[in-house]
């Protein structure tokens, strides 16, 4: 019976939950080096050197500026909610690190490989704006109430172009499940055939991520911070990290979607012999150093372009691409 | 087994009473708040029962989208609560008659499904082999498709009534065209001018 019991029940739980500590440490370590990446990437646009002073070649500054953050003291503004403005930043980094549960970094390297894997990710990163919107109201202020009002418009805009790319993917692949989309890219990857929706699935992530030059919830030229004004200390770096989390988890997302996830470019010996998830690591640095540079470069929109653009342009055109690769899979008889 | 019990209980007694704060808190937002609990547990049953296509469509379609409509609209009340005290006698009669009608309606029900789940033991999410998508695809799109299209109908129907209702039909309406705008060059709008010291323009 006691054996029963650790079998059944203690041991997976363990391996669980082992699993998970070690995608979580590998997650917050490579949200640390990102960021100090991008200070890095961005530096280099602007013929500046960026950090160089924590640690060789300013490696550690992320890591110094997170702990400078925690020990500064919490402020709560006096008529916030305190209950929903402490809420808010934890909401969002949970969302953004609890997607991470069904990500194959490699063949079988996930810690839950669900059936409905890509419509979990999608539920998961939809609740993202909940953290964003909770966090400008219970502010009670101006700015984070109008930074959290764009926030939701625009997040709920580009959810509906990022789901309809992904029944694009989904129409190729004939499968939910993030392992099944992987390996549908054997032959080619997504990003060849279905370059547009490429195209407008990383414009999309980057609005859905509050990033330049879509970070309209948090221009600081008409804002101050946006939701974020009235966040300080730990909320506000928890706050952080969550939406840091956000982006890298899009970039897995595309890489996953589009960019083959852990398959080499062509199965050819010198390429086959590398392991999986090197590919993967590989290809999601791509993508962030993509989202970087597009931080670093492009000027930031104006709200009313915004929703144009997602609606007026990105809708229809992935609507089409729906119909349209809909249409050949059947024409052609090309069904999984 | 006991680690699904175990499961079922907790989602369902948090989804009940996080159900009850929607009804009682006082705070429209943390009712909100609390209905996006409730649809989080309703989808982890769903899970629970196999049906986990259901219960990410759950929170993709309420959580995701229509819940932060909600909460939208209830963040920028500005909510009176002695008023709203006030307004609840007023409407406890027809409150309580349609919850009661509620009530019985739920009994019936729970009457007739006892005698069914006894013959048919444990209802099974999907047929055997066939994923839930797939499942809930085949019944969607075969035997019911003209449901299915009447019901996207009556929804575009009721999306075109809302943008009539709320469209303010003005005598100069500043429609903005892109087109216009993309075609300006600098030439259009710049003029560089001497102007000799004391004239002006």
């Amino acid at each position: 019976m006691d054996n029963l019991l650790l079998e059944t029940y203690i041991w997976p739980a363990f391996l669980v939950a082992g699993h998970s500590l070690l995608i979580l440490v590998a997650l917050l370590l490579w949200l640390g080096f990102f960021m100090y990446a991008e200070r890095k990437i961005w530096g280099a646009v602007h013929l500046r050197r960026g950090p160089n002073v924590v640690g060789p070649f300013g490696l550690l500054q992320s890591f110094s500026d997170i702990l400078k953050y925690l020990f500064k003291e919490v402020i709560f503004p006096t008529s916030s909610n305190k209950a929903v403005f402490l809420l808010a930043p934890i909401v969002t980094l949970f969302l953004a690190l609890s997607a991470w549960a069904v990500i194959p970094v490699a063949e079988g390297w996930a810690v839950s490989d669900i059936n409905v894997g890509i419509l979990y990710i999608f539920a998961i990163s939809s609740l993202g704006v909940y953290g964003v919107i909770m966090g400008g109201w219970a502010s009670n202020s101006k700015y984070p109430f109008l930074g959290a009002l764009r926030s939701a418009a625009q997040m709920v805009s580009y959810e509906v172009s990022i789901g309809l790319v992904i029944i694009t993917v989904l129409l190729c692949v004939g499968s939910l499940n993030l392992t099944d989309i992987v390996m549908a890219q054997q032959t080619v990857w997504f990003a060849i055939p279905l370059f547009p929706m490429f195209v407008i699935f990383f414009i999309s992530a980057l609005a859905e991520t509050n990033r330049p030059p879509f970070d309209l919830p948090e221009a600081e030229s008409e804002l101050v911070a946006g939701f974020m004004t009235e966040y300080s200390s730990t909320p506000y770096v928890v706050f952080m990290i969550g939406e840091l989390a956000n982006i890298v988890l899009m970039c897995a997302m595309t890489t996953i979607l589009f960019l083959g996830g852990w398959l080499p470019p062509v199965d050819v010996a010198p390429f086959n012999w590398v392991p999986g998830v090197v590919w993967f690591l590989l290809k999601m640095t791509f993508m962030c150093f993509m989202f970087s540079m597009v931080k670093a470069i492009v000027p930031r929109y104006r709200y009313d372009q915004l929703m144009r653009l997602g609606w007026k342009v990105f809708l229809p055109i992935s609507l089409f691409w729906v119909v349209l690769t809909a249409g050949v899979i059947q024409y052609f008889g090309l069904a999984a | 087994m006991t680690l699904t019990a175990l499961a079922f209980y907790l989602f369902a007694t948090v989804s009940v009473a996080s159900a009850f704060m929607v009804i009682s808190a006082r705070n429209p937002v943390y009712s909100v708040l609390f209905l996006i609990l409730t649809f989080f547990n309703s989808a982890g049953l769903f899970v629970l029962m196999g049906a986990e296509f259901l219960a990410m469509i759950l929170v993709v379609v309420y959580v995701g989208a229509v819940a932060v409509l909600f909460l939208f609209v209830v963040m920028m009340l500005d909510i009176d609560f002695a008023e709203l005290n006030e307004g609840f006698l007023q409407y406890m009669p027809i409150g309580a008659t349609i919850g009661l009608i509620l009530l019985l309606e739920l009994l019936l029900i729970f009457g007739a499904s006892t005698q069914l789940v006894s013959q048919s033991a444990l209802p099974q999410a999907t047929p055997e082999g066939m994923t839930n998508a797939e499942a809930i695809g085949r019944v969607l799109y075969t035997d019911y498709i003209y449901y299915f299209q009447a019901a996207g109908a009556v929804l575009l129907v009721a999306m075109i009534g809302a943008i009539v209702l709320t469209l303010v039909k003005s005598e100069n309406p500043r429609r903005q065209s892109i087109a216009a705008q993309n075609a300006r060059r600098r030439e259009d709008g710049v003029e560089l001018v001497d102007i000799e010291p004391g004239q002006g323009l």
